[in-house]
C-alpha cells in the first residue's frame, strides 16, 4: 500500500484539471481537480448528491464537462467521438445496478465487446472470458442468464466484462450499494485482488473498511467540490475538515 | 424500557419436518362449485348463460348442420331447405379464392398460398435462426412474385391487375410486414436522434400518417400519387397499394417500437457504450433486442390488423378475398347466400389470426421462463 508514497513522481494516468459541471443552473461539479497514477488506488466518499458518481462518470465521458480539462493516458476527454471511443477502450466501469445485458448469456455478456467492436475472434474472446469468470470466482455460470444469478454473483460478472476489454483503469461507481449485505464481502474480495494485481482503479464507494484496506488516496466530496483528499490512515484518523468528520461520524459506526 | 409488560411474542415451532402443502378437493364436483358456483351472484351467471346456450344453439344447430345443404350446383335444393346453404362455398370458391385471376392458371395462385402459408407454419414451428427465416422468405417472396406474374418459364404473364383473392392479400400482408417493421424500427429510433431534423421528419410522418384512415391513405395512393408523376409514368396500382399499407403500418409499428426503447434503462446503452460498442452495434446487439422481446405483443397485434386491414384494398377497386367474395355472391343464383360466403371468409381469417396469436403468446411464454 505504501507504493504511491515511495514513486517519487509517478506520471499521472487519469487526469481533472478544474474540471466544472452543471445541471442547468445547478452547480454539480466546482473545481474538481485530481490526478491518479498508474497502478494507484482513489476511493472517492461523500454524501449522496456530492458529485462523487459525477465525476468519474465525466472520465469516460457517460456525462459531459463543460469546463476543465479530462486527460486519461494521454488522450484528452472532449466531444471528439474517436477520442472518446479511445478514452471507453482503456476504461472500464462497474455501475451500481450491474447493467449486464440481460438477454445473453453471462458468456455472451463478456464476449460482445471484444467480438464485435474490438474484431477479437469469437473463440479467442471465450477462452479469455473463461478465464476472467475463473478470476472472479464464477466460471460454472457461463452459460446462464444474468436474471439466473444472485446481485454479487452479476457484479462480479460485470467486473469480468469490464475486464475483458483489458483496460488501463477500472472506475467502480457504488458498486456494493445495491447488494444484500451477504453479498458484498465476494464482490469487496474481487476488487481487493483485482488491486492487488496492480489495477489502476478509482472507486465510489461507501465501504470505508474496503477504502482502509486498499486505498492509497481517500477522496471526500460534498456539494460537488472535493473537500479532503488524504492517505487512508491520515483520512481516517485525523480528518482536518468538519464536514468529513461529519460524514465519517456518520458512516463508521 | 422494560418496565412495560412486553404483549408482542413470536412462537418457535417445535422441531419436526417441513410438509407438502395440504391437498385442495380434487374431483367435479368441487372443481364446478370452485369455479362456477362459488357464490351466489356466481351461480347466478352460470345459470342464466346456461339458459341462453341452451336457448340459442338447437336452433343455431339445426340451421348450420341439420337442415343445411352441403351441395347444389344449382342452388335449387338450398330453395327447398330451412337451413344454411352451404354450397355456395363449393360453388363458388375458385372466384372467392382467386378473384380475377385467369381460371385457367389459379393453380399458380394456389402453389402462391401454399409457399407462403408453408413457410410461415415451418417458421413458427421449426423456429429457424433469424438470418434463416429472413433470407428464405425473401426467397420464398421471390418465388411468388414469378410465379404470379409469369412471362418466364414458360408462364403465361398475368398482371398486378389481375391478382385478386387470398394469394393477393396474402402477398399484400407479407410485403406491408417485411416492409413496415424495419421501416418502424428507423422511424422511432429517428423519433429519439439528436438530430432536430431527423427527429421532425419521423415525428410529422408518423403523426400525419396515425392522423389519417388507412382508407384515405388509400385513395390517395391509387388516385392522388397519378396526377403528380410525370407524364407517361405510372407506378402500378398494386405497388401503390402496396408502399401506402407499408407506410401506414410502419407509422404504428413505430410506435408501438418507441414504447419498447422507452422501456430500456439508461443503464443498457451506458454499460454497451463501456464496452467499447458503436451506436450500430449497440442497437443491433443490446437495445433492438430486449426492444423486440417487449413488444412482441403488442407488434403481433398490429401485425394481426395489419393482415385484417388488407381487407380495405377492395375500396380502391383490388379485388382481395373479401372484395372476390362479395363479386362472387353477385351472382343472382347465389346472392341470397352470401351470409355462408361471409361467415366461410371470416372463418379463413380467423383461423389465421388465431394461428398468429397463438403463436406470438407461445413466444411470449418461452421468453418469459428465461428471464
Amino acid at each position: 500500500m505504501e507504493t504511491a508514497m515511495q514513486n517519487a513522481n509517478p506520471e499521472p494516468i487519469v487526469v481533472l484539471d478544474q474540471v466544472n459541471k452543471w445541471y442547468g443552473d445547478f452547480h454539480v461539479l466546482r473545481d474538481v481537480s485530481l490526478s491518479v497514477g498508474r497502478g494507484e488506488k482513489i476511493v472517492v466518499c461523500g454524501p449522496s448528491g456530492s458529485g462523487k458518481s459525477t465525476s468519474i462518470r465525466c472520465i469516460n465521458r457517460l456525462e459531459e464537462h463543460q469546463e476543465g480539462r479530462i486527460v486519461v493516458d494521454g488522450t484528452e476527454v472532449d466531444a471528439d467521438v474517436r477520442r472518446i471511443e479511445a478514452v471507453r477502450r482503456k476504461v472500464g466501469m462497474v455501475f451500481q445496478n450491474f447493467n449486464l445485458f440481460p438477454h445473453l448469456t453471462v458468456l455472451d455478456n463478456l464476449t460482445l465487446g471484444p467480438v464485435r467492436a474490438q474484431g477479437v475472434r469469437r473463440d479467442e474472446a471465450q477462452a479469455r472470458a473463461i478465464e476472467l469468470l475463473k478470476r472472479v470466482r464464477i466460471p460454472e455460470q457461463a452459460l446462464k442468464f444474468p436474471g439466473q444469478l444472485s446481485g454479487g454473483q452479476q457484479q462480479r460478472v460485470a467486473i469480468a466484462r469490464a475486464l475483458m476489454l483489458q483496460p488501463q483503469v477500472m472506475l467502480f461507481d457504488e458498486p456494493t450499494s445495491a447488494l444484500d449485505p451477504e453479498m458484498i464481502h465476494e464482490v469487496l474480495d474481487v476488487m481487493t485482488e483485482l488491486a492487488q494485481a496492480g489495477m489502476t482503479m478509482i472507486c465510489v464507494t461507501h465501504e470505508m473498511s474496503f477504502a482502509r484496506k486498499v486505498a492509497d488516496l481517500v477522496v471526500f466530496m460534498d456539494a460537488g467540490e472535493i473537500v479532503e483528499a488524504a492517505p487512508p490512515e491520515e483520512f481516517f484518523s485525523a480528518p482536518k475538515s468538519e464536514r468529513t468528520r461529519l460524514f465519517l461520524s456518520q458512516v463508521l459506526h | 424500557m422494560g418496565r412495560r409488560t412486553l404483549v408482542s411474542r413470536a412462537v418457535v415451532p417445535a422441531p419436526g419436518q417441513r410438509r407438502a402443502p395440504p391437498a385442495q378437493a380434487g374431483g367435479l364436483l368441487p372443481w364446478l362449485r370452485r369455479n362456477f358456483f362459488r357464490s351466489p351472484l356466481n351461480a347466478l351467471a352460470t345459470l342464466l348463460s346456461l339458459a341462453a346456450i341452451a336457448a340459442a344453439l338447437p336452433r343455431l344447430a339445426r340451421w348450420a348442420v341439420t337442415d343445411a345443404v352441403w351441395s347444389s350446383p344449382d342452388a335449387e335444393a338450398c330453395k327447398q331447405a330451412a337451413g344454411a346453404c352451404w354450397a355456395v362455398v363449393p360453388e363458388k370458391y375458385r372466384v372467392m379464392l382467386f378473384g380475377t385471376f385467369p381460371y385457367d392458371e389459379q393453380w399458380r395462385g394456389m402453389l402462391a398460398v401454399a409457399v407462403i402459408l408453408g413457410l410461415a407454419l415451418y417458421c413458427a414451428l421449426a423456429r429457424p435462426s433469424a438470418r434463416a427465416v429472413a433470407a428464405s422468405w425473401l426467397a420464398a417472396m421471390a418465388a411468388v412474385f414469378v410465379l404470379m406474374l409469369g412471362g418466364v418459364l414458360g408462364l403465361e404473364p398475368v398482371g398486378t391487375h389481375a391478382w385478386g383473392g387470398l394469394p393477393l392479400t396474402l402477398i399484400m400482408f407479407v410485403g406491408t410486414v417485411a416492409g413496415g417493421v424495419p421501416l418502424g424500427v428507423v422511424l422511432a429510433l429517428g423519433r429519439r436522434s439528436s438530430m432536430p431534423a431527423i427527429r421532425a421528419v419521423c415525428v410529422g410522418f408518423i403523426e400525419v400518417v396515425r392522423g389519417l384512415p388507412l382508407v384515405t391513405v388509400l385513395f390517395m395512393a391509387s388516385l392522388m400519387l397519378p396526377l403528380f408523376m410525370p407524364e407517361g409514368m405510372s407506378i402500378d396500382k398494386f405497388l401503390r397499394a402496396q408502399i401506402a399499407m407499408t407506410l401506414f403500418f410502419a407509422a404504428y409499428a413505430a410506435e408501438v417500437v418507441r414504447g419498447g426503447l422507452q422501456a430500456i434503462g439508461k443503464g443498457q446503452y451506458e454499460a454497451a457504450d463501456t464496452v467499447g460498442l458503436s451506436y450500430r452495434q449497440k442497437m443491433a446487439y443490446v437495445i433492438l433486442p430486449q426492444v423486440g422481446r417487449i413488444v412482441l405483443p403488442s407488434m403481433m397485434n398490429e401485425i394481426i390488423r395489419a393482415f385484417k386491414n388488407t381487407t380495405f384494398i377492395g375500396i380502391i377497386g383490388m379485388f382481395d378475398v373479401l372484395r372476390a367474395t362479395s363479386t362472387a355472391i353477385q351472382d343472382p343464383v347465389w346472392v341470397r347466400y352470401s351470409i355462408e360466403a361471409y361467415l366461410f371468409i371470416a372463418l379463413l381469417y380467423f383461423v389465421m389470426c388465431y394461428g398468429m396469436s397463438r403463436h406470438s403468446a407461445r413466444i411470449e411464454d418461452e421468453l418469459t421462463v428465461r428471464r
